[in-house]
């Protein structure tokens, strides 16, 4: 929360976090009630109350931030309203300038002042959020005094595509959306078809539960996604694109709808960018509640109208995609990378990171951590100092049993790895993955083998049931858990468990059957011992002497 | 054309190029099982059975759909593959309510035949059981969705072949049925032509003549390329 | 099959209110699944005539645009109920405890999850992840989102819906 170039002097702003989690805590009614105040007492032109993306700890929410100096506040209800415009008109009609920059001595009544020298905060690197909580996402205004759709125009009237797929395969950026494609090499292999009609598709069907990056970024900063699409149309050779977003996200599609529209009336979308030939659209799609459409192929068949059913590859999107089209698909957080890394340049990115992982990441932690919310950390931070140090723990001194990264497809890691730093290859070897970024810690009272039933409930309920081992294989590994959750279990059934998991992973059609057994491996591997002690016992094994 | 070598469990065969590995191994005599695949009908890749190990490729692939290439050493009969593929037949029969005994296909269907290639003499998954009708309202047809195992044939051939498109599927996951119409009846669905092809696609006896009563159903899949052939014929010479 | 046949007669005039969009999107076949989600928006549930008309507008096969609305969680083929009561089951919630105020509910509604009451008077159901896990569990009552739940506060807000009930009840005609 440090980027920020404060506003003259003579008007303060708050901004208030408009996203959906602080919604949820009464956000619209606090921010009412703080432009009332505001123009009961005829300050509008000195204080202004403005709407942002998220502010980060959103476990504490709703949040408001207070300028010039940034002071973070948690915790605020309509109830507070009165009383914080009280004390700013108290600072703006201030003589001294000593007055007018003494911390603000005003505290929400159940809420407090955020302390932004905690981990949570000087851990961070903002890149993709950058903007996200300090402009109002509602006006386009906004993003372009920070900058938005410049690099747009740079490439368009300075660089040819080639030039800009080379940086973006220079920086090193890998897919945000799970599994880590080279973005750079996606980019080329579009580029590279033949064809004169290409497709750009935005993944934001952001769909693992446990997970609000792209909600984040939608919602704070949409031109920055718009941007990062119109950069990648020009640099592959598409006219169109889609933005494939989930339903349940209605203030993202809200933000978004006016965005595209506003970008459009600007010309910044649309026929003839800049001054030249390059012309790009984008629409809108909303999904209508399927996980699997997450999947390529099954994102595809969708944005075409029809069931969310994946289908074999190859052909990939690249070459067959959207109406056969030479299709590039990305997900919101990759495409929010974009505009940084054009701006500041591929080796200021590579600079950041690890070997493997360039850059950084956005991670949601939630679960049973006492500061929850969105942060964005260098690749190669550890997942100790994101749970324990900028998450500080589990609430109540409880101590930390395993971090859950990759949502269904991922796994659990157990609190004695968490040194493991956060870059692709890491997590993988640790049986899970980067995913697309829900971390969710769970404390000692947390059953293992619960949560592993509860993904495969969540697999069960999603396959879209083309293919026999997902469909089927779901529904018996589900049965199976559920047996050992009842202590009906044996040790055939154990062996059969796991068998059954390999099986699936193996014959499956898609990514969600192919993972869809990964948290029971993953807890199979680090937590056997819970399955085992839910096993029936077995007197023969018992009277055999073990 | 051009051709491509390759190597199927160790029988050495040349393909045109584009052709797959299920039609390079029936060259060479080496039968892959197939549920979903109908010469005639576009490839979904959907049952798996046919789920093939290539050497170099960390995945399976699945030989109805996979083109051959140069070099390629295939194995399609491993011990891994076998029992996979029992698992799969398994999947099937569990998740219906397959009772050969009194199923008008008994003896000439292709899931039970599937079911005695791998050896399946007893399931080692629990049956569910599931509570799932039968439509008797068209006037010439029926279907027993408790014998459906969900490989689309009939779907593909009344959109692909007839052009009538009376079938989809329904819903998702475990609950995916095949549908007629707005999930009508069937004998209810105007678009119906009673041209009888998905009858006769049905591997199993989910879909039948109502006429035929146990083990009477003699459905033959293969004709249907027969048919797709000679209008391809017809539409080459005019 | 009586029941089964539609009342054809009613004339597409009923649906007028989707043909701005439809217009929008050129009757294309790729905008099935935007037309549903509109149409829902505008007639609460999809009902046969509906489904009929969006296929004749798209030239669509019935099995096609019956086959992909019931592909998708959100849609839905019956009026919905006058109260939804849904419960967030995404991972954060879970761990934070959605299953006993699922079972809370359940109990106190009489329904299963997933369920609406044969009075058509509320809903149960359940919806992978809102994405508002910092709010964690999650209840979302005739749209508005209530973080934090627990046992007590769900049943205390569906008890709101029941005193409303009664009353929507006592007003009603007595046959």
């Amino acid at each position: 929360m440090t980027t920020h170039s404060p506003p003259p002097s003579s008007v303060l702003r708050v901004r208030c976090c408009s996203s959906a989690g602080c919604l949820a805590g009464g956000a619209a009614e606090l921010r009412q009630a703080l432009t009332t105040a505001v123009a009961r007492r005829e300050l509008q032109e000195r204080l202004a109350i403005t709407g942002v993306g998220c502010l980060g700890p959103c476990s504490q929410g709703p949040l408001l931030a207070v300028d010039p100096d940034g002071a973070l506040f948690a915790g605020v209800t309509a109830a507070d309203a009165d009383g914080l415009i009280t004390a700013l008109a108290h600072r703006l009609q201030a003589a001294s300038s000593a007055e007018r920059e003494a911390p603000l001595a005003w505290t929400p009544a159940a809420g407090e002042q955020v302390d932004t020298e905690r981990p949570f905060f000087t851990r961070q690197r903002r890149i993709v959020l950058e903007h996200c909580g300090l402009i109002d996402p509602e006006r386009i205004e906004a993003a372009i005094e920070r900058g938005a759709y410049e690099q747009l125009r740079r490439a368009v009237q300075e660089c040819t595509p080639a030039e800009v797929v080379e940086t973006i395969r220079r920086s090193g950026l890998r897919g945000r959306g799970g599994a880590g494609y080279p973005t750079g090499l996606k980019w080329a292999t579009v580029a590279k078809m033949p064809g004169e009609r290409k497709v750009v598709v935005c993944n934001a069907d952001e769909g693992d539960p446990g997970a609000f990056m792209d909600r984040s970024v939608l919602e704070g900063d949409p031109h920055r996604v718009l941007e990062g699409m119109a950069i990648a149309a020009y640099a592959v050779g598409a006219d169109r694109g889609f933005i494939y977003i989930r339903a349940e996200y209605k203030l993202a599609i809200v933000n978004l709808r006016r965005a595209i529209e506003q970008a459009r009336r600007r010309h910044l979308l649309g026929a003839g960018l800049f001054g030249s030939p390059f012309g790009f659209t984008v629409e809108l799609r909303v999904g209508a509640g399927a996980y699997v459409c997450g999947e390529e192929t099954a994102l595809i068949h969708s944005i075409e109208g029809q069931r969310g059913t994946p289908r074999p590859r190859p052909p990939y999107p690249a070459e067959a995609g959207v109406w056969g089209l030479p299709t590039l698909i990305n997900n919101v957080e990759t495409f929010a990378n974009v505009v940084p890394i054009l701006r500041e340049g591929a080796d200021w990115f590579a600079a950041i990171g690890t070997e493997g992982s360039k850059g950084t990441k956005v991670f949601c932690l939630t679960g049973n951590v006492r500061r929850g919310g969105l942060v964005e950390v260098p690749m190669g931070t550890s997942l100790a100092t994101i749970v324990a140090e900028m998450g500080e723990g589990c609430p109540d001194g409880a101590g930390i049993k395993a971090v859950q990264t990759g949502g269904p497809s991922g796994g659990c890691v157990p609190a004695s790895l968490l040194d493991t730093s956060v870059d692709y290859e890491s997590l993988k070897e640790l049986g899970t993955i980067m995913g697309s970024g829900g971390m969710v810690v769970m404390d000692h009272s947390t059953d293992m083998v619960a949560i592993a039933a509860f993904f495969m409930a969540f697999c069960r309920d999603e396959s879209c049931g083309k293919c026999v081992p997902c469909r089927a294989g779901t529904v018996q590994l589900h049965g199976l858990l559920q047996k050992h959750l009842g202590g009906d279990a044996t040790a055939a059934d154990l062996a059969q468990l796991e068998a059954l998991c390999h099986m699936v992973v193996d014959t499956s059609l898609c990514g969600l059957g192919q993972s869809a057994p990964k948290p029971v491996l993953s807890t199979l591997r680090f937590f056997r011992d819970e399955y085992v002690a839910r096993l029936r016992p077995q007197p023969t094994a018992a009277a055999a002497g073990r | 054309m051009s051709v491509r070598t390759l190597t199927i469990d160790g029988r050495d065969v040349a393909m045109a190029t584009g052709a797959t590995l299920l039609a390079a191994a029936r060259e060479v005599g080496v039968s892959i099982p197939t549920l979903c695949h109908l010469e005639g009908l576009s490839p979904v890749a959907a049952c798996r059975l046919c789920l093939v190990e290539i050497e170099g490729s960390g995945k399976l692939q699945p030989a109805c759909l996979t083109p051959v290439a140069e070099g390629m050493v295939v194995h399609t009969d491993t011990p891994r593959l076998q029992d996979y593929r029992r698992t799969l037949i398994e999947m099937l029969f569990t998740e219906g309510n397959h009772v050969c005994a009194v199923c008008v296909a008994n003896g000439h269907c292709e899931l039970q035949d599937r079911a005695v290639e791998v050896g399946m003499d007893h399931s080692r998954l629990p049956y569910r059981h599931p509570d799932r009708p039968v439509d008797l309202t068209h006037h010439l047809f029926g279907l027993d969705h408790n014998r459906c195992i969900l490989c689309t044939r009939c779907v593909r051939v009344c959109d692909e072949v007839e052009g009538a498109h009376v079938w989809d599927v329904g819903w998702r996951g475990e609950h995916c049925r095949i549908i007629a119409g707005l999930n009508q009846p069937w004998g209810a669905v105007d678009a119906c032509t009673d041209c009888g092809k998905c009858v006769q696609v049905c591997p199993t006896g989910a879909l039948f003549d109502k006429a035929d009563t146990t083990g009477e159903k003699h459905a033959d899949p293969a004709r249907l390329w027969t048919l797709v052939r000679a209008r391809a014929r017809g539409q080459q010479t005019p | 099959m009586p029941s089964a046949i539609p009342s054809a007669m009613l004339s597409s005039a009923t649906f007028e209110a989707l043909e701005p969009m439809l217009r929008r999107h050129h009757r294309s076949p790729d905008s099935l699944i935007e037309i549903l989600n509109q149409s829902q928006e505008l007639y609460g549930y999809l009902g046969d005539d509906l489904l009929r008309h969006v296929a004749r507008s798209l030239e669509l096969p019935l099995s096609r645009v019956y086959g992909t609305a019931s592909f998708y969680h959100l849609f839905r083929f019956r009026p919905p109920a006058r109260h939804s009561c849904v419960v967030c089951n995404g991972t954060a919630c879970a761990v934070k405890g959605a299953a006993p105020l699922i079972e809370a509910l359940e109990q106190e509604l009489q329904i299963d999850l997933g369920a609406c009451r044969a009075d058509g008077w509320v809903s149960l159901g359940s919806v992978r992840c809102l994405g508002t896990c910092s709010a964690a569990p999650v209840v979302v009552i005739d749209g508005e989102v209530r973080k934090h739940q627990t046992v007590g506060s769900v049943l205390a807000a569906v008890r709101g819906l029941d005193a409303e009930h009664e009353l929507e009840r006592g007003s009603e005609p007595q046959p």
